[in-house]
């Protein structure tokens, strides 16, 4: 199984520490404690998937996660000290995928990890239909009228899962188990940001969505298509 | 003007309406209402033109009265014009009355003197006239002799004709004289003959002018005589009244005898004088009155104007805008005004600014403690996980203790500040509520899930109530969540292994969440303490699943985000209910609860609802608990089931006042075995909490379970159980 993971975090310890767990787990971890150099590391390194401590030197978090965003569609899983609704959300609608607030258990993350991962091991050969989009899941591509549309892999398998049952009305709570992997209800702003994301770059209106419609008060379906 | 003639006749404006809608009124209400129609037609109209006319007068007068309460300008305008007006009235009064006086006085003086001349004048005529007679002769005198004066004698009549024609001459309109001969007092009653002979006149003036006391008095005292009187004229065109001054003397004439003679003096000059000083005394009062109100608007304006400035600023202020400040010129009273409020303006900005920077400060060290505190928080929790999960290496049995011991702290440490900071974010006001539609019942059930090993581990039954209907409230469902979870993990804590139940309820505005326990309670004044900070109930209590102490004070703080309430009710021994109330929609005020904070079923309604009547001590000798038919069943209950069951004989134990009999339970052998119908109905209940299947009939069994409270009294729980599992299956 593939597993080279990136750790960017300033704090030594914890780092190291990180890495005895994900090594324990069958991992292979790479480190990288500045902003600054992130960026690099990661062209060098290429991972599977980035653990990004929101916090650093030199550049912040949100701002590798911005430029790893921007030319990749790698699992970003942030490490945050806050909860507060401001961080994470901003967190996020920089590119993250995921996040995991410490202190967190060595098995939550672990859990997270393998989630982000787990997507790329099981392709189908499939054509999904949702609005005037057309999905090859096996070729992991989007397209609208012959252009296609990049899509990080997180946000593909959203589309993905409300395109399957383009009857069924998902709520948040649904989506976060069938996409991110949550056995229990985590948090739903995970949902409500990614959805946004999505939104912005497959809706003709983003105020006006007809392809990952909101149901009020219960979550979201896709659009007739 | 506006008050009185509508009331008679529709306004102008209201005309079109009502007119037009009683044109059409009259024929139908006549068709309709044949005889009768004429009452109807009078009362239809006029009713609503008034009722129109009362609330437009009602309205206009409420319209300037609040005007007049809010403008101080307004009152001191009209203070002024009324006070004003007062005084030049006075003052026009006073004015008035001295000049009339005076004119009067001197009018007066001048008929005096005038009259005097003509008295001394008539007496000089008869002096001469009989003179000339004695001397037969009439060259020296002025009058015409020739009529009938032959023989030096003349009559009174003719005397008097002629005096009163000489002295009237001389008087150029000044004056009218009256002659009368003592025959004939006032004359005009007489008839005509006497009234000729009696009185001669000049010009048109009648003799009834002379007032008739002055005639008698004259006649009496025979002195001078002044009166006040309206002097009467009788032309062809009709009669015309004069006030006047008369005055009047006794002389005596021809043969010796006595005749009056009266001088009237009409005050038509002076009344022409005085009426033009009215006019301009009037005319500068209405000026000076209205320059005063001018000058009253414009001074209060002065002062006004910066006072409602100021109030402007400060509205603004108050709403937030602390740049306002008001403009400064001179060094007047208005300008310290200004000054002082502009440093009140200043002082508050500092303060508030010195606040927001507090609070900026305090929330972002919360946030870098978090931080700071978090990060080797996570090496140590993965550290020690790592040896926990190794632990059955170790060699030393110590260090395995030590590692399980190091795992469980570490779980309370963060709890505990997790819940520190969650407090702390709190304190600073940064809490954000991030409220969406929810539909209560699926947080309800998700806190119940993830409670059901502690409730399996307490032996304690837990269930739901209420969740029929969807309870959707716009809510921030990780806060609300939180919150349930305390409520319901307090009440498995201290519930004694009984039942805990969770009931929902929504109303208008409302919705609510209640949790029941019956374990401990609370006792008096522990309900609003428990929501206090590290506030433990009994701090030699075990604390089994390491509470940090904040799980309520942070609830209380999740349901004020919301605008919601939490509130705890209890009872010793009788367990406790907490009630989370929230507004359906965020920032909605909540009226009522939809739920009561005391649970139907505690023991003073139960006392209340088992026999009809409010509980009393009961004078008859109180059944020993074993020979009781209600008793067994929830002694029963109570052994097999081990708490729940025991609900009713077990409150009963605890009612206040009560020894130790079964109150509801003895009550209930008259009422239908209430008390061991709800011990038969606990153990029921509890059986279908248990077991999914007897789920569905739970309601069924439940209702009759206190329906045939008197059977269910007689028999033991255990039927009562048969009775439940019978049912589930039919």
């Amino acid at each position: 199984m593939k597993g080279r993971v990136l750790i960017v975090d300033d704090d030594t310890a914890l780092a190291e520490m990180l890495g005895i767990v994900l090594r324990g787990e069958g991992f292979e971890p790479s480190f990288v404690a500045d902003g600054d150099k992130a960026l690099a590391v990661f062209r060098d390194t290429k991972p599977d998937l980035v653990l990004l401590d929101l916090m650093l030197p030199g550049r912040d978090g949100i701002d590798v996660c911005r430029q790893i965003r921007a030319e990749s569609g790698v699992p970003i899983v942030m490490l945050t000290a806050k909860s507060d609704t401001v961080d994470v959300v901003v967190g996020l609608e920089s590119g993250a995928d995921d996040y995991v607030v410490k202190p967190f258990k060595p098995k939550e993350l672990v859990a997270r990890v393998r989630a982000r991962l787990r997507r790329a091991e099981e392709p189908t050969p499939e054509q999904l239909a949702i609005g005037d989009l057309v999905i090859d899941v096996a070729g992991h591509s989007v397209k609208r009228e012959g252009r296609s549309i990049p899509l990080t892999p997180l946000e593909f398998d959203l589309l993905v899962a409300l395109a399957r049952k383009p009857w069924q009305v998902f709520t948040r709570e649904v989506l976060l188990e069938q996409v991110w992997g949550y056995r229990h209800a985590a948090d739903t702003r995970l949902v409500n940001v990614h959805v946004q994301r999505l939104r912005s770059k497959i809706e003709r209106d983003p105020e006006r969505p007809e392809i990952v419609v909101t149901v009020r008060g219960v979550g979201y379906k896709a659009g007739p298509s | 003007m506006r008050g009185t003639t509508p009331i008679v006749m529709p306004a102008p404006h209201d005309d079109g309406v009502s007119g037009a809608w009683a044109g059409q009124e009259r024929p139908e209400a006549e068709a309709r209402a044949g005889r009768p129609g004429p009452v109807l037609l009078r009362r239809v109209p006029t009713v609503p033109v008034i009722g129109l006319l009362v609330r437009r007068v009602l309205g206009l007068f409420r319209r300037s009265r609040a005007l007049w309460r809010r403008s101080i300008q307004l009152r001191v305008v009209a203070t002024t014009l009324v006070l004003s007006l007062g005084v030049v009235l006075l003052l026009g009064v006073v004015v008035m009355n001295q000049v009339r006086n005076g004119l009067l006085d001197a009018k007066v003086q001048a008929a005096r003197s005038q009259a005097a001349g003509g008295f001394e004048n008539a007496q000089n005529q008869f002096a001469q006239l009989s003179g000339a007679g004695r001397a037969n002769g009439s060259q020296g005198s002025a009058l015409p002799s020739g009529t009938g004066a032959a023989g030096g004698q003349v009559d009174m009549g003719t005397w008097l004709t002629t005096l009163v024609t000489y002295l009237s001459s001389g008087g150029a309109g000044d004056f009218s004289v009256v002659a009368m001969a003592p025959s004939s007092p006032g004359g005009n009653g007489d008839a005509g003959g006497a009234g000729i002979r009696g009185s001669r006149t000049s010009g048109d003036v009648s003799p009834s002018s002379i007032p008739a006391a002055m005639q008698q008095a004259l006649q009496s005292t025979g002195q001078q005589q002044e009166a006040y009187t309206q002097i009467v004229q009788e032309t062809p065109n009709g009669v015309t009244r004069q006030a006047g001054v008369v005055i009047g003397r006794q002389l005596s004439g021809p043969g010796n005898s006595p005749y009056q003679l009266y001088f009237l003096f009409p005050f038509q000059e002076d009344a022409k004088t005085l009426g033009l000083v009215t006019d301009t005394l009037a005319i500068a009062g209405v000026f000076v009155v209205i320059l005063l109100g001018a000058i009253a608007w414009l001074v209060t304006r002065q002062v006004v104007a910066p006072v409602r400035i100021a109030a402007g600023i400060s509205e603004r202020l108050a709403a937030g805008r602390l740049e306002e400040r008001m403009k400064v010129s001179g060094t007047d009273d208005i300008a310290r005004l200004g000054e002082s409020f502009n440093k009140m303006a200043a002082a508050l900005q500092t303060q508030i600014r010195q606040l927001e920077e507090l609070s900026r400060v305090q929330r972002r060290f919360v946030s870098d403690v978090s931080h700071e505190l978090r990060t080797p928080l996570t090496t140590v929790r993965m550290a020690a996980d790592l040896l926990y999960e190794a632990r059955e290496d170790f060699q030393d049995v110590s260090a395995t203790r030590s590692a399980e011991l190091l795992q469980a702290q570490l779980d309370r440490f963060e709890s505990l500040l997790s819940d520190l900071l969650e407090i702390s974010r709190f304190d600073a006001g940064a809490a954000v509520l991030e409220a969406e539609p929810v539909d209560l019942r699926e947080v309800v059930q998700r806190v119940v899930d993830a409670a059901e090993p502690l409730a399996r581990r307490k032996g304690s039954p837990l269930r739901v109530v209420g969740a029929e209907h969807p309870v959707v409230a716009e809510v921030d469902p990780r806060r609300i969540e939180r919150v349930l979870r305390n409520l319901v993990v307090n009440a498995l804590e201290h519930g004694e292994g009984r039942e805990v139940s969770v009931r929902l309820a929504a109303a208008e505005g409302a919705v609510a969440v209640g949790v029941r326990d019956y374990g401990i309670g609370l006792k008096p004044g522990e309900a609003s303490r428990v929501f206090h900070r590290f506030w433990r109930a009994d701090p030699a209590r075990a604390r089994t699943t390491g509470g940090t102490g904040l799980g309520l004070s942070i609830a209380l703080e999740d349901a004020n985000l919301h605008g919601g309430w939490l509130q705890a009710w209890g009872e010793p021994g009788g367990g406790s209910q907490f009630r989370l109330t929230l507004p359906r929609n965020v920032g909605a005020d909540i009226q009522r609860s939809p739920m009561p904070l005391e649970p139907e079923d505690s023991r003073r309604n139960r006392g209340l609802g088992a026999s009809g009547v409010p509980y009393q001590r009961s004078a008859r000798p109180v059944p020993a608990a074993g020979e009781h038919p209600a008793l067994p069943a929830g002694e029963a209950g109570a052994a097999k089931g081990g708490g729940p069951g025991a609900g009713g004989p077990a409150v009963g134990r605890a009612l206040p006042g009560q020894a130790a009999g079964p109150g509801p339970a003895a009550d209930a052998s008259s009422a239908a075995g209430y008390g061991a119908g709800v011990g038969a109905r606990r153990v029921v209940i509890r059986r279908a909490a248990e077991s999914p299947a007897a789920s569905a009939a739970s309601a069924g069994p439940g209702v009759q379970g206190s329906a045939r409270g008197e059977r269910a009294s007689g028999e033991s729980a255990g039927e009562a159980r048969r009775n439940a599992d019978d049912e589930a299956e039919a």
